[in-house]
């Protein structure tokens, strides 16, 4: 009788017991993924602290004096910062909602086609644009666009017409930014709105049809209605990245041409030329401070706001 | 999962007219994919006056595989070391990454482990909040000395807090859950259920996730640029963008390009058609392999879409 009924002081010991089986083994397999974090995460965050001192390299991040609020006084009266800043709020804007049209467009399309091999091997194309590096990206842009032997320029003197130096001319670069973001990602982005809308169930079109219902309305009616809980999603996680750019387009592509600055720089390009070109650590890390702080603020706010809307939405 | 809708020719299809509208207009948008792409390989094959007489074109006056001669004339032995780095990183890099996240991400998804919640948001807080460009270039040169090492182009990259999440969801799905059950009335331990049971099923997952990482590493240039002087330790997608840099240099600065230096700059530089060859040779294994992968990333980005 005695041992078979346990004591509460062994059930508790035995209750570790147990836990610790799982428990040690399943800590042993995160440990690499929790040492990772801290060295690659959690001290760069630490890091930050650089944006209040003024860096000396051999007196390390630690033993630099504070300046205080001084990096971010120059922050605000250095004009290109205000470029920047305005450079990548405007770029995001426009991709944001290009970054859900077109994709969901194209998605839509694609399952409309009637030949589903046909349509495989249009997607299979589509997403191509993806696999191909940015840095390559630069290079077909300068076979297109180069003053020596483009596409454009040999195309122009066939017609009689003076060349474009557009390597030099910022009006036309917002406008090739766009075109190849969009190239490089509405295919790939539009196999996420692809999934969901081969996912609804053909009844809801069915009793349209019956109900008298155009494409469009359905479009409009049913599939769209669909993906509105991706959409939200997506969209968050692009606010989420409003103070971020893709620095391999806005720095990469224009091959970071001095002349084309005032329409290609964005707070990283901007953040990389200070730190590399001008060796400027203080105000660069003050910079990229800035832009952490931002886009924290900014992905639990609009979370946050999806939560009040419909909680079933938000991500945290 | 279906990849498109089933029905064939039933009252939900578009009419004849708008099939033949649709079809014009994705035959449109997929060569605007393509062409570009092909223009690289074409002008690879095109003989060099030729480049210099008509420009860069789809349809060459001449071919020639002189371009592969020049560029592996001119730098044969930085080809061969920076595409065995960049094989070294993307081998190495995906191997581990995978194993990190995916020990991490099975972790995090058993509910029976007590740390799950705080792993979690330790993992995820990650994602909020970042150190950014300066702080991370900072720690790696200051604190660990990382400059001019391998050690800085393969670890910094290799864990990401969005994947660990996607692995998860995948993880923790209803149907792992009983299989675990079962595995531990067996007897078997944490180890041995992720090793012989999760890491098997997970098979998309792993590809995709694999194949992101593969690429990341295979296209890295970033991190090279940053901290690398060592001619040694180029990758290959590295010395395409130093080239195409090296070119805008001259374009911009035309005192430098006419300068003594900047004539051997141009000397050194490979010719139209030679960087099309290095292009083709940075570009080329990704697009063998993304339609392999195609069927699985497909899946695995539309389970990952799913809230986990």
């Amino acid at each position: 009788m005695q041992s078979a009924r346990k004591t509460g002081k062994e059930l508790k010991i035995m209750n570790l017991r147990r836990r610790a089986r799982t428990d040690v083994p399943l800590l042993l397999m995160t440990l690499p993924g929790i040492v990772f974090f801290f060295l690659f995460n959690y001290m760069p965050m630490v890091g930050t602290v650089l944006a209040f001192k003024n860096f000396i390299p051999n007196r390390g991040i630690f033993g630099s004096e504070w300046l205080g609020f001084k990096n971010f006084e120059f922050m605000i009266k250095n004009s290109y910062f205000w470029m920047a800043l305005k450079n990548t709020l405007t770029y995001n804007s426009v991709f944001l909602v290009s970054g859900i049209v077109f994709p969901m467009m194209l998605a839509i399309g694609l399952n409309e086609v009637r030949n589903k091999k046909v349509a495989r091997v249009y997607q299979s194309l589509l997403i191509m644009p993806h696999f191909v590096s940015y840095v390559v990206v630069s290079v077909i842009v300068f076979a297109i666009l180069s003053a020596d032997s483009g596409i454009i320029k040999h195309f122009l003197e066939g017609m009689g017409k003076e060349p474009i130096p557009f390597y030099s001319e910022k009006k036309y670069w917002p406008w090739f930014l766009f075109i190849i973001y969009s190239w490089k990602g509405t295919g790939y982005s539009s196999i996420i709105y692809l999934g969901t809308i081969t996912g609804i169930s053909d009844e809801y079109y069915e009793a349209a049809v019956i109900d008298g219902a155009s494409k469009w309305q359905q479009i409009l009616h049913i599939t769209i209605p669909f993906l509105k809980p991706m959409i939200v999603i997506l969209a968050i996680m692009k606010v989420g990245n409003f103070f971020h750019s893709n620095f391999d387009l806005f720095y990469q592509v224009p091959l970071n041409s001095g002349l084309l600055q005032p329409v290609t720089n964005t707070i990283d390009v901007f953040v990389y030329n200070t730190l590399r070109n001008s060796n400027d650590v203080s105000l660069s890390s003050a910079v990229a401070l800035v832009q952490s702080v931002c886009g924290f603020i900014l992905v639990v706010t609009t979370n946050k706001i999806i939560d009040m809307i419909d909680s079933d939405l938000a991500m945290f | 999962m279906r990849l498109f809708s089933k029905y064939k020719r039933g009252p939900l299809e578009i009419s004849d007219s708008a099939s033949v509208v649709l079809n014009i207009v994705f035959t449109v948008l997929s060569l605007s994919c393509l062409l570009p792409v092909l223009l690289v390989y074409i002008t690879s094959f095109t003989a060099e006056k030729s480049i210099i007489k008509n420009g860069f074109s789809l349809f060459p006056e001449q071919w020639s595989l002189m371009a592969y001669k020049t560029m592996f004339d001119q730098s044969l032995t930085t080809i061969i070391n920076s595409y065995k780095n960049t094989i070294i990183l993307t081998v190495a890099g995906t191997f581990f990454g995978l194993l990190i996240m995916t020990m991490y991400a099975y972790a995090i998804a058993r509910k029976e482990f007590t740390f799950n919640r705080v792993l979690t948001f330790y993992a995820y807080f990650t994602m909020l909040f970042s150190g950014g460009l300066v702080a991370s270039y900072i720690i790696n040169t200051n604190v660990y000395g990382l400059r001019d090492t391998i050690w800085v182009l393969l670890l910094p990259g290799m864990a990401g807090a969005y994947n660990i999440i996607v692995l998860r969801t995948f993880f923790s799905n209803a149907g792992t859950e009983s299989l675990i059950e079962a595995a531990k009335i067996d007897g078997a331990g944490e180890f041995r259920i992720y090793y012989q049971i999760i890491l098997p099923i997970s098979k998309p997952a792993l590809a995709t996730i694999g194949l992101f990482l593969s690429i990341a590493y295979f296209s890295s240039w970033f991190n090279v640029l940053m901290y690398i002087d060592d001619r040694n330790l180029w990758t290959i997608q590295y010395m395409l963008q130093r080239t195409m840099r090296e070119i805008q240099t001259l374009i911009n600065d035309p005192d430098f390009a006419a300068s003594e230096e900047g004539m051997l700059l141009l000397l050194d530089l490979p010719n139209e058609s030679a960087k099309m060859a290095l292009t083709v040779l940075s570009m080329t294994p990704v697009l063998l392999f993304y339609p392999y992968f195609q069927k699985y990333f497909i899946k695995g980005l539309t389970l990952g879409a799913v809230k986990g």
